[in-house]
């Protein structure tokens, strides 16, 4: 396949394989000693003249001209002259302008308002377990807000002692948490239920996404509020924007001390369009329940029955019961690389790599076939590895050019193990909408294409 | 009520007297206390045991007439539209109001669940509709008004009567006729605690098999040919470095397999700096695009099509935003608009100029 006119791939050319015979190898391992270098340079070119026949693992990037690849031969601009100042581009730091294909997006036809709608993270492009602000999944049920933080207010009420009010400056005075936790919406994957419905990774599974938070664990300002814990068993965390979205939590949850009041989000304020000032982080829990500007907690003896918890994000089984009431996001993993829409450029070596998390605690391993769950592989953890967090795994492979079916599998440290589409389907039929946590498939096809597929 | 009163004025009594309030704390100096005036402001929440419900009662009829006005743009007329949200109205029988389940959720072949179907609680429509509704003039309704519009849906779904007043005092035997109100379960291992007794143990038991685990994997799914580009191009949404890149899905696939050689390389396209119309940003600052969209039909007409029909005629667009109208594109009104004169004008100029998004 030609490249277009004018492209300049900075990649290697591989040498063909054999291509130094015995004699060829030892001539070079004595001419390093001496320091006489001119046989491996006619090997090469020798070899690039080759090029020109079929060969086996050969990449795809033009074969250097004029002795070499332009990129290093004629040094760039970069190299030869004065770069920017500090400051210069704003205050600000904006990723390079060769990122500008990383980015959230809607899914189309998916709402018809954009102020109740999603855009998914693309984790397709997104390194390590951490998710840029700016790139952080967003759900908004009544669109978002940018709210002066020294007008907003914080509230406990209910079966309290004392009602409480609290401002921006004295929730930020108290003793501070700092934790990495995912957040997934409930629907994440929900389109794909039946069967496959968008092509990429950022559809199917971008409403995941990480961050380390800061705040204050709730159970310090309910005992402010002097907050009755033991008959007080949920509360109702309520929304100051428009839907004032609320939601019931267990109380149970909020003694663990991990429930936090936070208003920071990797080392920085939360993002407006996830909650800033404040928002309620829920670790293992679906983003709904995860309140963004926060106002109110109420301490009651009985759920609530919220919209978002009485209409919407409830699993409907095939016997028409609803499930109410379901919350935790159970153990999931993907492949972010390759995965759905990609296209790989030759056969050869590639890293697979992905995302695993589970709402029950920490990833003790991930597994990943290639031949659609025949036979499985242990995939190496990248550190850290924490509870309730995105994980990130890795492993080798290496593509033949024939059709592989890519698939990661999950187990959490209560030894659940990710389910197939088989098994969910068996628990639950298709019209659950919520919690879909199946293994991931990913056809290779000979093309180098990669597509979304469900396998049988 | 009378309790959390005597709570209220025993601690403010205190700190008139020069004490700590009367919660004892480890962080003196944060967090004071709430007084009654502003717990009752925020305090809006309706529990299904009805606690936090205010007074009052509103009558289908009158329901009917604030739906008309403030709700069936996005709603429909009867809650049965699917537009914009999904349908509030329909699927739910006599029968389903006897038994308290609503028999067609067991239906594969229903198309699609409305809230009637779905919801439990009466509670939780008075909740929404009154902390949430309208959608763009969200707490606007007064009590009366939500008890209205709550009373005019439930007659839509044949809970109450088309003469009936919904007020406090009887929401609780609505309550008996909501038609899915046996339809929820807690029986099951999703909720994180043990507040419901719920099962316990996850409903899927995968295991972790390495070798010869399942028979030769078949494709049993994949997207159509046609919907190639339905989400535009890949290329455009991968990096343009790393192991592999995005596929270019502008044009048919190639469907020969990888020789030697490779997929293209695409090219890195420097952002051009862009003037951004300042109407567009308008349209979501006054909420616009809640109805109406850039290319297509939603509640009201696309942009496109206003700027063809009344191309130059920014004065008539003027007077349209601002009072409102129905007729010239449906049944369904367009509200009057109460932004600023200085906006609406730039909205309207945008549009007699051409829409350019």
């Amino acid at each position: 396949m030609n490249l277009p006119d004018g492209i300049q791939s900075g990649r290697i050319q591989k040498a063909p394989e054999n291509f130094l015979d015995h004699d060829g190898i030892r001539t070079v391992l004595a001419e390093s000693k001496t320091g006489r270098r001119g046989f491996i340079r006619s090997a090469f070119a020798a070899a690039a003249a080759g090029a020109a026949a079929p060969m086996a693992m050969a990449q795809g990037n033009p074969v250097p001209t004029e002795g070499g690849d332009p990129n290093i031969l004629n040094l760039p601009e970069h190299a030869k002259g004065l770069g920017q100042g500090v400051a210069s581009e704003g205050s600000y730091g904006k990723p390079s302008q060769y990122e500008v294909n990383v980015q959230r997006r809607q899914s189309p036809g998916l709402t018809q308002t954009t102020q109740a709608s999603v855009s998914f993270a693309p984790l397709q492009s997104l390194f390590g377990i951490v998710t840029p602000s700016g790139l952080h999944f967003e759900r908004h049920h009544q669109g978002w807000w940018d709210i002066d933080p020294s007008k907003h207010r914080f509230m406990i009420n209910g079966m309290v002692k004392t009602p409480k009010v609290f401002t921006m400056d004295e929730i930020m005075r108290l003793p501070s948490v700092s934790r990495f936790h995912f957040i997934e919406c409930g629907a994440n994957t929900a389109v794909e239920w039946g069967n496959v419905a968008v092509p990429t990774v950022q559809y199917t599974h971008g409403m995941v996404s990480c961050s380390e938070f800061t705040g204050v664990p709730l159970i310090t300002l309910l005992e402010i509020a002097g907050a009755d814990l033991k008959n007080g068993k949920f509360i109702l965390a309520e929304g100051g924007d428009g839907s004032s979205m609320t939601r019931t939590i267990p109380m149970s949850l909020i003694l663990s001390g991990e429930v936090l009041v936070a208003y920071g989000q990797n080392g920085e304020m939360l993002r407006p369009e996830n909650g800033y000032p404040l928002r309620l982080i829920v670790p293992g829990i679906q983003g709904v329940s995860w309140v963004k500007y926060l106002r109110r907690i109420e301490v009651g003896d009985m759920p609530y029955a919220a919209k978002d918890e009485a209409v919407h994000y409830m699993d409907l089984m095939p016997n028409g019961q609803h499930r109410q009431y379901t919350n935790i996001q159970e153990c999931k993993s993907v492949v972010t690389t390759p995965s759905g829409g990609q296209v790989l450029l030759d056969k050869g070596f590639y890293n697979i790599t992905g995302l695993a998390w589970s709402g029950r605690g920490k990833v003790k391993k991930v597994d990943v076939s290639v031949d659609g769950g025949r036979n499985w592989r242990q995939a190496r953890l990248e550190t850290p590895v924490l509870s309730k967090a995105l994980t990130r795994f890795n492993i080798d492979w290496v593509w033949n050019g024939k059709p592989a079916i890519i698939q990661s599998r999950a187990t959490d440290e209560t030894g659940f193990v990710q389910p197939t589409y088989k098994h969910l389907r068996a628990a639950r039929g298709t019209r659950s909408i919520y919690h879909n946590n199946a293994i991931q498939s990913w056809l290779v096809q000979e093309n180098g294409e990669v597509k979304n597929v469900q396998v049988s | 009520m009378s309790k959390f009163r005597n709570l209220v004025s025993t601690a403010a009594l205190l700190l008139a007297v020069g004490l700590a309030n009367a919660q004892s704390t480890a962080y003196p100096g944060v967090g004071r206390l709430a007084t009654p005036k502003e717990v009752a402001a925020w305090d809006i929440d309706v529990r299904p045991d009805f606690k936090g419900l205010p007074a009052g009662s509103g009558s289908v009829e009158k329901g009917q007439d604030l739906w008309e006005a403030k709700c069936a743009h996005c709603h429909g007329v009867f809650g049965e539209s699917n537009e914009v949200f999904s349908p509030l109205i329909g699927g739910t029988t006599v029968d389903d109001i006897k038994t308290g389940h609503v028999a067609s959720l067991k239906r594969t072949d229903f198309p699609g669940r409305t809230t009637l179907m779905k919801v439990a609680s009466v509670s939780t429509l008075w909740d929404y509709i009154n902390r949430a509704m309208p959608w763009t003039a969200p707490k606007s309704l007064s009590p009366d008004e939500v008890y209205a519009v709550t009373a005019y849906l439930l007659s839509l779904a044949n809970v109450v009567p088309d003469n009936f007043v919904l007020s406090d005092k009887n929401i609780a035997e609505v309550q008996q006729r909501m038609p899915n109100r046996n339809g929820m379960t807690t029986q099951h291992a999703m909720w994180a605690g043990k507040e419901f007794n719920g099962t316990g143990k996850p409903d899927t038991a995968n295991v972790a098999c390495m070798k010869d685990c399942v028979p030769e994997a078949k494709v049993a799914s994949m997207l159509p040919d046609y919907a190639r580009n339905a989400h535009g191009n890949l290329a455009d949404q991968n990096r343009l470095v790393g192991q592999q890149h995005g596929a270019n899905t502008a044009t048919p696939e190639n469907k020969t397999v990888m020789a030697s050689g490779a997929a293209p390389i695409p090219v890195a396209v420097k952002p051009a700096a862009k003037v951004v119309d300042p109407a567009l940003a308008l349209l979501g600052k006054h909420n616009c695009t809640a109805c109406h969209a850039q290319d297509r039909k939603v509640v009201g007409p696309s942009f496109n099509e206003i700027s063809k029909k009344y191309a130059g005629k920014s004065d008539y667009l003027v007077s349209k935003i601002k009072v409102g109208g129905v007729g010239v594109w449906g049944p369904i009104p367009m509200p009057a608009q109460s932004a600023p004169d200085g906006d609406i004008k730039t909205l309207a100029n945008w549009l007699a100029a051409g829409a350019a998004k």
